[in-house]
């Protein structure tokens, strides 16, 4: 499958990370020869094969609806590049 | 006390066990190497303040004859492992100055054990990388690359993703290392700086506070002298924490009575498809050795079959970079981390990531993002996961007919800095052999056997049944007695 540059600034766009022309520019012609390389999977008959998801024969657990964790703003806040009154901060969303 | 930091893991508990030296002591010695070494840039940070608090907290416990499993060895700490108020970056300036309010299971089980920590040691960002040379933290040299490795003519990489850990441990600046696996990154880096590296099966270790790359791939494991240190290591590092739900509730063997029992009648698989196009003689020759040695203790050689080795890479980069869009979805600079001014949310989400993150690291998220995408989405990443399956399933078949299987841990000895970093694909060539591990869940160990014509190591690796670390240790105990490694590199404390 062959990629061009609207592509990779859609899946730029998506990943949030701002690419800049150039980048755009050099990250299509990495993906087509990443993709190009990746598509010999298509050789591969997994017709019958379902897909794996997990190596662990487990399901996973649960446990009780209660909470268990907890009672530190400070921590939870203490890494925050802005804060303000026990909130993270961002910048204008609503006008 | 240079002799100090000579002493393996196992022959350290004894010295203090015994009272030769003070867990002070030990700690006193591996700071002055630490300092030492700064060349390689193995640390990201020194916490030789803290180490001395533990170390001392150590010694009143052997006074006190209370000593903890692990009591009193000084570690370094992959900086990937979330450690409490100390900087936690995973080699990423997106996450320079974060500083955990938490311990990840893994460091708090060593610590639990009595364990002491060095530092924070380097790595590729994000743990992406085959030669810890995407890390925002400089470039890990390999203490291989000569007697003043920062100015070598070649100054060879360490192999990554646990560059540091392993360079530290090589050059004796740890006495070992926590690492961590998702496509060899344990095993390649202990083969290009000639130490042991185990990654045990996916759900051994708990993944909890370990900055996460691809969860479905991602292990923790111990980087190590030699197997005993590996099983000491393990046994602490290893057990259930309902933290993480794919963390299995089995019960930890102790792995140190694995190293007794010898290897008569075990069966090892040879794969045939593990030689691969342009893979250097010396490696198969070490290989072919490999077997003999084994042969030569008792065990049973046997042909297997692993046809769908040849996709595992292309597999990996679709299953990985998947898991890492997604994972890394975290990284906005809201709640942690650096941030990027934008006049709105959006533009400072995109800014962020764009100067946060380096050029492996966003080409890795961008992939994952595409082959999650719509329209891409079967074609790929459904496609990468069914091929996984097969990929699974070929070492089920395998161990219907062997007990263990022992391969090359990578296809060359470490290469020089600049090396293959035209072309992502030929780095990523540098896993061929470890990958399929990984995506099927398996144990494997990489242990150094020999020296190339460049005089550097040379790792094999034998792979397991799911949660039988133990058999992969004593294979390991066994190989690593015939062969006899004892090259120090030519730079080390």
């Amino acid at each position: 499958m062959s990629i061009d540059k609207n592509t990779v600034a859609r899946i730029a766009n998506l990943a949030r990370i701002r690419l800049t022309e150039d980048e755009q520019n050099a990250m299509t012609r990495e993906f087509q020869a990443i993709l190009g390389w990746i598509d010999q999977l298509q050789e591969v008959n997994t017709d019958d094969i379902p897909p794996l998801t997990s190596v662990v024969e487990v399901t996973l657990p649960l446990r009780d609806d209660k909470v268990a964790d907890g009672g530190y703003p400070e921590d939870v806040l203490a890494n925050a590049p802005k804060q303000a009154a026990g909130f993270f901060v961002v910048p204008k969303v609503i006008e | 006390m240079s002799s100090l930091i000579e002493l393996t893991l196992a022959q350290a508990l004894d010295g203090l066990k015994t009272k030769k030296f003070t867990a002070t002591e030990l700690t006193q010695a591996y700071i002055k190497a630490t300092e030492k070494c700064r060349s390689l840039n193995a640390y990201i940070v020194e916490t030789p303040e803290l180490a001395l608090k533990q170390a001392k907290e150590s010694d009143a416990r052997y006074a006190s004859g209370k000593a903890l499993p692990m009591d009193g060895l000084p570690l370094g700490i992959k900086d990937l492992f979330c450690t409490d108020n100390v900087q936690t970056t995973a080699g990423s300036n997106i996450l320079r100055g974060f500083k955990p309010q938490y311990e990840s299971t893994v460091t708090a089980q060593l610590f639990r054990d009595g364990a002491v920590m060095l530092g924070k040691l380097n790595l590729d960002e994000f743990a992406m990388g085959s030669a810890n040379i995407t890390s925002a933290y400089g470039n890990v040299i390999n203490p291989w690359s000569g007697s003043d490795p920062a100015n070598a003519v070649r100054k060879l990489v360490p192999g990554g993703s646990s560059g540091g850990s392993a360079a530290a441990v090589a050059a004796r600046c740890a006495i070992a290392a926590t690492g961590t696996d998702t496509g060899g990154s344990i095993r390649q880096p202990a083969a290009f700086t000639g130490i042991t590296g185990i990654k045990p099966t996916y759900g051994r270790c708990s993944r909890w506070g370990i900055v996460a790359y691809a969860s479905s791939l991602d292990q923790a494991g111990p980087m190590t002298r030699d197997v005993r240190d590996a099983a000491i290591m393990l046994k602490s590092m290893a057990g259930y924490d309902p933290k993480d739900s794919t963390s299995v509730n089995r019960p930890v063997p102790n792995y140190l009575d694995a190293l007794e029992g010898g290897i008569a009648g075990l069966r090892i698989g040879i794969p045939k498809e593990y030689r691969v196009d342009g893979m250097p003689a010396e490696v198969e020759t070490l290989w072919q050795q490999g077997i003999k040695m084994l042969q030569d203790a008792g065990a049973e050689i046997v042909d297997i079959s692993l046809p769908h080795t040849k996709y595992a890479l292309a597999t990996y980069y679709i299953v990985a970079t998947a898991e890492c869009s997604s994972n890394l979805a975290r990284y906005d600079g809201v709640r942690f981390g650096q941030r990027e001014a934008g006049k709105n949310l959006i533009e400072m989400y995109e800014t962020t990531r764009a100067k946060g993150f380096g050029a492996e690291v966003r080409r890795r998220i961008m992939l994952g993002t595409y082959v999650l995408s719509a329209g891409y989405y079967d074609a790929y990443y459904l496609k990468g996961q069914k091929v996984r399956n097969a990929i699974a399933r070929d070492f089920g078949q395998a161990f219907k007919q062997c007990d263990a299987i022992l391969t090359p841990t990578a296809p060359s000895d470490a290469f020089a800095i600049g090396e293959k970093q035209d072309d992502p694909i030929k780095m990523w060539l540098n896993d061929v052999f470890t990958v399929p591990v990984n995506l099927a869940g398996l144990p494997a160990m990489s242990l150094p056997v020999g020296l190339s014509a460049n005089k550097l190591p040379l790792g094999l690796q034998i792979i397991g049944r799911p949660f039988d670390e133990s058999t992969v240790l004593g294979i390991g105990a066994a190989l690593e007695a015939a062969a006899g490694f004892k090259a120090l590199p030519p730079f080390h404390a």
